[in-house]
Order: C-alpha cells, then sequence, then structure tokens
C-alpha cells in the first residue's frame, strides 16, 4: 500500500518539476479560464448588472472549460514524447500511476481556481467570504469529480485519434451532475441570504459521486489502458 | 440465425399490422383525447430505451474485463438502438408535454435524464466511428460510466427542479388502455431483436474481413 502512494507522489512530483521548468499549463489555462470569465460576463452582463444568478454558473464553465484544456494537454505531452508508453511498462501500479496523474491534474485546477474565484467575487459581487469553508469544499469536491473522469478519459484518449475533439464530447454529457451540483450549490451561497443547508446537500452529492468515480476509474484503469 | 430472424421479422411486421387496429379501438382519454395515442409509442420507446442502455452497459462491462469479442459486437448493436428508441421517445415526449403542459420542453428529472443518456449513446457512437483503433476499449469505459452516471443524473436533476414543483400528468391506465400499449411493446421488442440479430451478424462478418486483412498483411 505505501509503494502505491509512493508511486503516486513520484508521479505527481514529476508532474510538478516538469511544468516548474516551463509554466505552459499554468499559464495557458489560467489564461484560458480568466477569458472565459469575460466572454461570459460579455454576454450576461446588461447595463452593468448580472442577470440573475448567474456568477455559480460563469465560473463552473470556467473551471470545466479550462479544465478539458488542462488535461488534454496534459496527456498531450506525455503522448509527443511517448513518456505514456514509458509509465505503463513501469513496474508500477497501473491505479497508482491513475492517482498520481489525477493529482497533477487535480493541483493544477485548483490552481486555476484560486485565481478565478476572487476574480468572480470581483466582477459579480459574488460574497465568497461568508461561508468560505462551504465553498472551498464544494469547488474541491467538484474538481475532484470532474477531473477524476476527465484523467482517465484523456488517458484513454492518448492512442486515439481525433483526441482532441472526443474528449469534450466524451466528458461533458458524464460530468453533467458535477456541474449541476457545483454550481446549484455555488449559488445557494452566493444568494442574497445564503443557504447553507442547500450546500450541504449539493455537497454531499459531491462526495458521493466522487466516491463512485474515482472507485469505478481506479477499476477500469488497468483494463481500458492494456494495449 | 437467419432463419430466426426471418420468423422473427414475421412476428414484428404481423404485430405492426395490427397495432393500429389496437390503438384506434382504445377508448379516448378524456383531457388528452387523441393526443394521447402518441402515448403507445412513447412509453414502450423509453422502456426499450432503459433496457437496452442498461443491456449495452453490461454488456460493455463483460467485454472490457474478459475481452470477449461477442460482447462488444452486443454492446455496438445496442447501442445504436438506444439512440434509435431515444430518438423516438425524444420526439413524442414534447409532443405529449404540448397538450400536458403547454410547453414543448419542461426542465422535469425524466425527460432531462432521457437527453443525457441518448446524449451519452451519441458520444459512444461518435466515438466508436471516428475514434479510430482501441476505441472498442474505449466505448466500453465510456459506457460503464454511463451507466453509473444515470443515477446521479436522475437524483440531481430532480432535486434541482422539486425546489420549483411542478404538476405532471400520471397516466392513469386503465386495461382498455393497457393492451395496445403492451402490444405496442411487444412489436417493438419483435424489431429490436430483428434489428440486432442482424447487427451482431454484420459485426462478426466484419471483424472476421479484418482479420483476414490482418493476416494478409502479415502473410
Amino acid at each position: 500500500m505505501t509503494a502505491f502512494f509512493r508511486v503516486a507522489w513520484l508521479i505527481f512530483r514529476k508532474d510538478l518539476a516538469v511544468e516548474a521548468r516551463s509554466w505552459e499549463l499554468v499559464s495557458t489555462t489560467v489564461f484560458f479560464s480568466v477569458a472565459c470569465l469575460l466572454v461570459f460576463s460579455f454576454a450576461l452582463i446588461n447595463e452593468g448588472q448580472a442577470v440573475g444568478d448567474v456568477a455559480a454558473g460563469i465560473l463552473w464553465v470556467a473551471i470545466a472549460f479550462s479544465g478539458t484544456l488542462a488535461l488534454g494537454r496534459t496527456f498531450e505531452r506525455e503522448r509527443q514524447t511517448d513518456t505514456l508508453r514509458a509509465l505503463m511498462l513501469a513496474p508500477a501500479d497501473r491505479p497508482a500511476l491513475y492517482v498520481g496523474k489525477l493529482l497533477g491534474i487535480l493541483f493544477l485546477m485548483l490552481l486555476t481556481e484560486v485565481i478565478l474565484v476572487p476574480l468572480v467575487a470581483l466582477f459579480f459581487q459574488a460574497p465568497i467570504v461568508d461561508w468560505p469553508l462551504h465553498l472551498a469544499a464544494l469547488l474541491l469536491a467538484g474538481t475532484l469529480g470532474y477531473a477524476a473522469v476527465g484523467t482517465l478519459f484523456a488517458a484513454m484518449l492518448v492512442r486515439a485519434r481525433s483526441r482532441d475533439v472526443m474528449l469534450p464530447i466524451l466528458l461533458y454529457p458524464i460530468t453533467v451532475p458535477v456541474i449541476i451540483a457545483g454550481v446549484r450549490g455555488t449559488a445557494a451561497l452566493f444568494q442574497e441570504t445564503p443557504d447553507a443547508a442547500l450546500a450541504q446537500f449539493w455537497l454531499a452529492l459531491l462526495v458521493f459521486f466522487d466516491v463512485v468515480f474515482v472507485t469505478l476509474a481506479l477499476w477500469t484503469f488497468e483494463p481500458v489502458m492494456t494495449e | 440465425m437467419r432463419k430466426y430472424t426471418h420468423i422473427l421479422l414475421g412476428a414484428a411486421l404481423l404485430v405492426f399490422a395490427l397495432a393500429p387496429v389496437l390503438i384506434h379501438r382504445a377508448p379516448y382519454e378524456s383531457t388528452m383525447g387523441l393526443v394521447q395515442k402518441i402515448f403507445y409509442f412513447h412509453l414502450p420507446g423509453a422502456l426499450m430505451m432503459l433496457f437496452i442502455a442498461l443491456f449495452a452497459g453490461v454488456m460493455s462491462g463483460i467485454f472490457l474485463f474478459t475481452k470477449k469479442p461477442w460482447a462488444d459486437h452486443y454492446a455496438l448493436a445496442a447501442a445504436e438502438q438506444v439512440v434509435l428508441f431515444g430518438a423516438m421517445t425524444l420526439v413524442t415526449g414534447p409532443l405529449w408535454a404540448r397538450k400536458a403542459w403547454g410547453v414543448w420542453w419542461e426542465w422535469d428529472a425524466r425527460l432531462t435524464s432521457s437527453l443525457l443518456l441518448w446524449m451519452i449513446f451519441i458520444a459512444y457512437l461518435l466515438l466508436r466511428r471516428f475514434g479510430g483503433p482501441g476505441s472498442d476499449k474505449l466505448g466500453a469505459g465510456m459506457a460503464l460510466f454511463a451507466l453509473a452516471n444515470v443515477p446521479f443524473i436522475y437524483v440531481s436533476v430532480n432535486y434541482w427542479r422539486t425546489l420549483h414543483p411542478k404538476t405532471t400528468v400520471v397516466p392513469n391506465l386503465v386495461p382498455p388502455m393497457a393492451g395496445p400499449m403492451w402490444w405496442a411493446f411487444a412489436g417493438f421488442v419483435l424489431m429490436s431483436l430483428v434489428l440486432f440479430a442482424l447487427r451482431v451478424q454484420q459485426e462478426e462478418q466484419r471483424a472476421r474481413v479484418e482479420a483476414l486483412y490482418l493476416a494478409a498483411n502479415e502473410g
């Protein structure tokens, strides 16, 4: 069991080290997510006022879109240098490889959110400091669910044709529950009188989703990735 | 295989030929009137969609963990039928909704989860069509995830919407209406079996041709 976590940790550190030398993923993903935020703001802000409770929706759409970009790039990097094959050949548990890659993606997406969330607060007067723990838990659970499915699909698609198109096509319908729960939970915290109980319901659903889909991904990673 | 297919096809045609008569004879529903007749297509179609999706998910699981090619052929043939019956359900649904609720579309749990299930299986077919080599295994993974996803979609949409309760029309099924409904369902089952047998046969032949090509290239 310790070997499992050591492999996962080593892969996570490897991804961080690669990223620290180029900053390619962090810079492009953050920029893209902010651009998303702006595009939606221009579409939905009328006469200086946001239409309804759109802040939560825009936040999660920006997270989902930039997450797809990050997932695609992370595995494109492994494909170009054929290092994914090298990882697969390593005498390590396949699920540990998955967990390592998942941690990398999760870290990257959370880093993006650290910049994205204050911007949403700034642009839409969203009260992010009223229930900071609830908000952080929703973001963490939602991002984990999204990244858990995304990492598996992106890894599967490395060898497929037209992988760039296929990733969002497969990922978005499957992650709809994450988006609904994330948006509704966050909106419950952003409304005039925040509803913490409602946010907790959505959080529970997200945690349940995470448990089911991380387990399923660990279970299917090996047969899916075996050539 | 082929002989059974002919018998099934004959039976399916017979059932379909009689169905309009039975549906015509069924009593008129008081509030919906003629539109209620959609129900004889809509409910059996939706049931077929659900059962076949379940079957496709199970077959994908078997394929993923045992690598048996027949399971993949079954899964693919089933997935195509999910899209077919899903289209039928999603076209007849809004027609019904227009009369019952006054709107074409309602973000109701059942409608939304059917739509998403349909979309997931379209994504599966797109992957199988354009994914290139190895997409059979990827598709199987995708179908398994789809199966696990359905309850989540249902719960999330249900809770999201029940915050704003809406009255729905629950069809009270009297025996004279239930008869034609199950008759139509039987027709769909027979049609589905015929299509399924043909499609699986086609996939088997395709796999055989592919194996021959590979052998010829190696030799």
